[in-house]
């Protein structure tokens, strides 16, 4: 059954992606769409079986991998209660986009190869979550990278698309240099990357020191630090969230698929999957922490100003994640847990929603031309609704459980953590910063003045650069959008609602220790599931309040004094722009990363081989040979490259006597 | 067969081809089809007597199997050869890739065909016999002989500045050789044997080892090529044809590796052990300086033959690591990176056939008239990058793993090329293949055509096979690199023994 639950989607991937063009539309959608709805419901099943019931873990071989001296690397598809959990949230919004994505990408030319690339990256997803070695969690890791890249890329026409695409396989590749790295000191540590053997192994390195990169180290603390950098890449996280913005160039779906609910998840998971090696090193939890702190506090600031609205629901995503890091920093795996799951049907809802928001209105994404749908589209409106009370974490809803439950652990955890206390104030900040944005996104999007009416007709003339080109049919006012992208929307409203209330005993509270079992490792001083029930009152009620203020600050500066956010902006506008250039980060790594590597490139490349390999080297020779003269004048005209010369030498000597000295290994 | 076994047979069958085709009148369409099918036989038959080997060949020892020795001229120079786990595979990679040389050349290749197609069977024989000899001078014989028809194919059918390229091509890889020789008479007059298993017994003087291992180092460093001595690789590449190309980068480049894993470890392991910070400087300069230029290059194929420069680093610095994951990693990748560079070369020359042209600026969203080329091309360009599930994966991976416990800051800084190869690699497939197809002169482009699309998929199949199941190569040679270690350390060892007992 688990290799059935992995293998469908690869299935329809193969028949849509190489049969597409034969099948035709409709077909390569219905089939893809259906074998994901099998996957989800055996995952259903599973969820039952391994988590709720008294299911039993197992892991069982397809295949070795590779075998190469005492490296062994297995195929292999290991369940449990962490898994499980994984396996639902991943196939349940898989299934439910593809639905969607039959309706919302109709006049698409090029449908069986979206449906291809959404399969192809649910099975990719599915192999993460379920490996049992490291190996092929970066197969999984990577293969949603690729996944995502072409699906931020789907549009390839477009440049900004192209280039988004790139920039997010080439930040997330910053992480898994990172990940690597972990990956290859873990098996210098313990002889394998078999989790089951290297969980044995974690507790007798807990004090153990590794001599890496010329430093003395815990070797725990080491280990966890290169992992966890593969997981801010994956997940989005302060300096590495670069690309999460940019990838909202991928179709509605894509971003709530993949930069949402499920890969952007997949630090988290990897973090909560190896709990007993973060157990072993509270710097490395520290460092969790205060990543999470700082993510989700920039990147509320960041969403408090933005128009588009995929953007301010990315940002808000990034925010989410570093809640998720927080909790994980905390001891609280269960808590990021809990929250990845709850967070997956709303953010996906209001990725969706926002979608057909899109939908609507022509691809138009921009909040200064909305305004006023709430009557045009009131089913979409409720469910974005929902989604936002369920993200600001309204009383009962999904993200009132998870996300409050996140702040009162940094609380908690921050008894004896100074990190933990940093985090705590950034959460509760953040949360008041989230109500806001979220009710500015909702109150931009559907009350007010009808910003659209204008455009709307002059959009209907010069359409598109989004491959669309086939609009007869929206003549009229916007409208709402068909059944099969309503029904996602009504079954995530279910989840964003209901997930937290009938789940939060399994996850979080009494049952925990039954439900999870031995899919999360706690030592034996943490007690983080139940510190969180012993915080003072007032911690409890400082999400609520940054909630209700947040939506009161919306409420007055977009319905009732509709001005003051023009005049705000305009009476601080240095901090507006720092705001709506996302703190400048892009331009920062544009100067110091992307341009001097082009840049050293030219160098190396006309300087280095060409002015002076190729000239001493056999130009030279030749040259010597055909006129001595000419050597002094040319050495003259060449003395940058020289100089680049010299340097070239001297840095190659540095490396090799650094490789000489310095040694490495233990 | 007459006296002789398998590797003569599929070392000769070649020639024999050769031979044929020498008889064959190429003055009409009908000459130069006939040559062409006898070239794809010759290449295929050889292809067969491969696998046919293969079935024949015991995976995971150490011993050299499928010997036959001859004395030679009775002189004391014998005729031997033998495989073992380290050189087979790159016998089999020989006779796979020739056929897909042949194919690829059926068109683009219209004038001097006979002497095109003897080329390139003699060449098949010269590189399967490196990997076959189990003696020095004929090594050195079949090592240097190869130099001479890739010359004459990059001076005769390559493109505006084939003069420059296959001189700078000679000159360089002729002064490695000219020390190798100097090096291999040494050993002569050391040993008075050139027997290369008695060779690998043999414990040379630690500071004789020293001059022979640079001698071999010089020869083997431009093979690779190693930085800063591969000026010479892009320029070959990208005025050779495309089935030079796809050699060159293939089978070529690996005889360097090959020399490296067969010569200077066993034969030198002092002087290996000295060197080998010089081999890891190297190596992660080739990896991060190369990618860094790949990043800016203006020219496809230039911008591939950079990228093999950095593979060819992992390949180095997986060597000196000298513990099983990384030799294992390092022979993987070499067999890896000849099917996907191979395959690389293949795809620009697809492109190439129809636009002539190699000019990243002259492309631009092919993509909406090649989908079937884009999805082939981008299987091979992650392989390039190295995703798990290709077969650049697990050569990257497992040198990198091993490398780590050699020395964790060449794996540090090695481990920068998976960002830097992720960079050029989809850099240059969007400017070539994605974007809007705004230029006139790509309207008229096809698709592949059912002869290209033959050739290009068994590579997919294989890149991916690779990238799941790569243990038939990793088990072929886990013998072989197992005792070369264990020899390896022995001797190490021996000397440090010998060091002390002086004091």
């Amino acid at each position: 059954m688990y290799s059935a639950i992995v293998f469908l989607p690869l299935l329809g991937f193969l028949i849509a992606g190489l049969g597409g063009k034969k099948l035709g539309d409709r077909p390569a959608e219905i089939i893809t769409t259906a074998l994901l709805f099998v996957s989800c419901a055996l995952s259903w099943i599973t969820f039952v079986d391994v988590g709720l019931h008294d299911g039993h873990f197992s892991a069982p071989v397809l295949a070795n991998w590779m075998t190469s001296g005492e490296l062994k690397v297995d195929w292999a598809l290991r369940v449990d209660t962490l898994t499980s959990v994984m396996l639902i949230v991943v196939t349940t919004v898989s299934a439910l986009v593809h639905l969607y994505s039959i309706g919302y990408m109709h006049e698409d030319p090029s449908r069986p190869r979206f449906f291809a690339y959404l399969s192809l990256f649910t099975f990719a997803m599915l192999m993460l979550v379920t490996a049992d070695n490291l190996a092929q969690m970066f197969f999984g890791w990577e293969g949603v990278g690729l996944a995502s890249y072409l699906l931020i890329g789907f549009w390839y026409e477009k440049p900004s698309a192209n280039a988004a695409a790139i920039k997010a396989f080439v930040v997330n590749r910053v992480g898994d240099f990172g990940f690597s790295l972990g990956i290859f000191l873990v098996f210098m540590l313990t002889g394998s990357i078999a989790f089951d053997t290297i969980f044995a192994a974690a507790p007798g390195l807990a004090n153990k020191s590794v001599h890496a990169f010329g430093l003395d180290w815990n070797a725990m603390t080491l280990t966890c630090l290169l992992l966890f950098m593969g997981a801010m890449g994956k997940s989005a996280q302060f300096l590495l969230h670069t690309w999460l913005p940019d990838a909202m160039e991928g179709p509605t779906p894509v971003s709530a698929l993949i930069h949402a609910a499920t890969m952007v998840t997949a630090g988290v998971f990897m973090v909560a999957r190896l709990s007993p090696l973060f157990e072993q090193s509270a710097t490395a939890l520290t460092v969790v922490t205060l990543v999470g702190g700082i993510t989700a506090f920039f990147a509320a600031t960041v969403g408090l100003v933005q128009n588009d609205i995929k953007r301010v629901i990315a940002y808000s995503t990034c925010s989410q994640l570093g809640y998720m890091f927080v909790g994980l920093g905390c001891g609280g795996y269960a808590l990021g847990i809990f929250h990845l799951f709850t967070h997956a049907f709303f953010k996906a809802l209001l990725f969706l929603g926002a979608g057909s928001v899109i939908h609507a209105l022509h691809h138009e994404q921009d909040m200064r031309r909305m305004g006023g749908l709430w009557s045009k589209i009131p089913v979409t409106f409720a469910c974005m609704t929902i989604g936002t009370l369920a993200l600001t974490g309204f009383p009962m809803t999904a993200g009132y459980f998870s996300k409050d439950a996140i702040i009162e652990g940094a609380f908690a955890a921050g008894g004896h953590s100074s990190a933990a206390m940093l985090a705590f104030v950034l959460l509760v900040l953040a949360a008041g910063m989230t109500s806001f944005y979220s009710w500015r996104l909702v109150f931009m999007t559907f009350f007010g003045e009808r910003r659209w009416s204008e455009q709307y007709r002059l959009l209907h003339g010069h359409h598109d650069d989004h491959g669309h080109d086939d609009h007869h049919h929206h003549v009229g006012e916007p409208h709402e959008s068909p059944l099969t992208m309503m029904v996602p929307l009504f079954v995530l409203s279910i989840g964003a609602l209901a997930a937290g209330y009938v789940f939060k005993g399994e996850f979080i509270g009494h049952a925990a220790g039954e439900f999870w079992r031995s899919s999360l490792f706690a030592g034996e001083h943490n007690h983080i599931l139940h510190d969180i029930h012993e915080v003072p009152e007032w911690v409890g009620m400082a999400p609520f309040a940054m909630m209700v203020g947040g939506f009161g600050v919306a409420l007055f500066m977009y319905v009732i004094a509709p001005k003051v956010p023009a005049s705000l902006a305009g009476r601080f506008p240095k901090l507006y722009q720092f705001l709506l250039n996302k703190w400048y980060f892009d331009e920062l790594y544009d100067k110091i990363f992307v341009k001097p590597a082009f840049w050293l490139g030219r160098l190396f490349w006309k300087g280095g081989d060409g002015a002076i390999i190729d000239r001493f080297g056999p130009d030279g020779v030749a040259a010597r040979v055909i006129d001595g003269a000419g050597f002094a004048s040319r050495l003259q005209t060449g003395f940058i490259y020289n100089y680049a010369f010299a340097m070239l030498l001297g840095l190659a000597a540095l490396i090799t006597y650094g490789m000489f000295s310095l040694g490495g290994g233990q | 067969m007459f006296g002789f076994g398998i590797l003569s047979g599929l070392t000769f069958l070649p020639l024999v081809g050769a031979g044929l085709i020498a008889l064959v009148k190429e003055d009409n369409d009908g000459g130069k089809n006939t040559i062409r099918w006898i070239a794809l036989w010759t290449t295929l038959v050889t292809l067969a007597l491969s696998f046919y080997a293969w079935s024949q060949f015991v995976p995971g020892v150490a011993d050299f199997q499928f010997v036959e020795e001859k004395s030679w001229f009775g002189s004391g120079l014998s005729y031997k050869m033998g495989v073992d786990g380290i050189s087979f595979p790159f016998v089999v990679l020989t006779a796979f890739l020739m056929p897909f040389c042949i194919a690829a050349s059926w068109q683009s290749i219209d004038v001097r065909v006979k002497q095109y197609f003897i080329a390139f069977l003699v060449l098949e024989t010269l590189m399967i016999g490196v990997f076959c000899a189990l003696d020095l001078v004929l090594f050195y014989l079949f090592f240097e002989g190869g130099l001479i028809p890739m010359f004459i194919i990059i001076g005769v059918w390559g493109g505006k500045r084939r003069i420059y390229a296959s001189f700078k091509f000679f000159l360089y890889t002729l002064a490695g050789s000219l020390l190798m020789l100097v090096a291999i008479m040494a050993m002569y007059a050391q040993t008075h044997s050139t027997d290369i298993v008695g060779l690998l017994t043999t414990k040379f003087d630690p500071d004789l080892q020293k001059w022979l291992w640079l001698a071999f180092f010089a020869s083997f460093a431009v093979k690779m090529p190693m930085w800063p001595v591969h000026t010479w690789l892009p320029d070959a590449h990208v005025e050779a044809p495309t089935a030079g190309s796809v050699i060159l980068a293939g089978i070529l480049l690996k005889m360097g590796g090959y020399g490296f894993i067969r010569f200077s470890l066993p034969m030198f392991p002092d002087a290996s052990h000295y060197f080998a910070p010089l081999v890891f400087a190297l190596s992660v300069i080739a990896i991060v300086y190369t990618s860094l230029v790949a990043l800016v290059q203006e020219d496809i194929k230039k911008l591939i033959a950079y990228s093999s420069v950095a593979h060819m680093g992992f390949v180095t610095m997986g060597l000196f690591a000298m513990n099983q994951q990384a030799v294992e990693g390092a022979v993987f990748q070499m067999v890896s990176h000849g099917i996907v560079s191979g395959a690389l070369f293949l795809c620009v020359g697809v492109v190439y056939d129809r636009m002539h042209t190699r000019e990243i600026a002259a492309y631009g969203g092919i993509v909406a008239k090649m989908p079937v080329y884009a999805a082939i091309f981008m299987v091979f360009t992650m392989a390039n990058v190295g995703l798990p599930g290709t077969s650049g994966f697990v050569g990257e991976f497992l040198t990198l793993i091993g490398a780590f416990k050699a020395n964790t800051w060449v794996a540090l800084f090695a481990t920068t090329g998976v960002i830097l190869s992720a960079a050029y690699a989809l850099y240059l497939y969007w400017r070539v293949v994605f974007g809007k197809l705004e230029k006139p002169s790509l309207q008229g482009l096809a698709d592949l055509s059912a002869r290209e699309f033959a050739i290009l998929a068994p590579l997919v199949l294989l890149t991916i096979w690779y990238g799941v199941q790569p243990n038939q190569i990793l088990h072929a040679c886990s013998g072989a690199v197992a005792q070369l270690i264990k020899n390896y350390n022995a001797a190490l060892a021996v000397t440090r023994t010998a060091a002390l007992s002086l004091y």
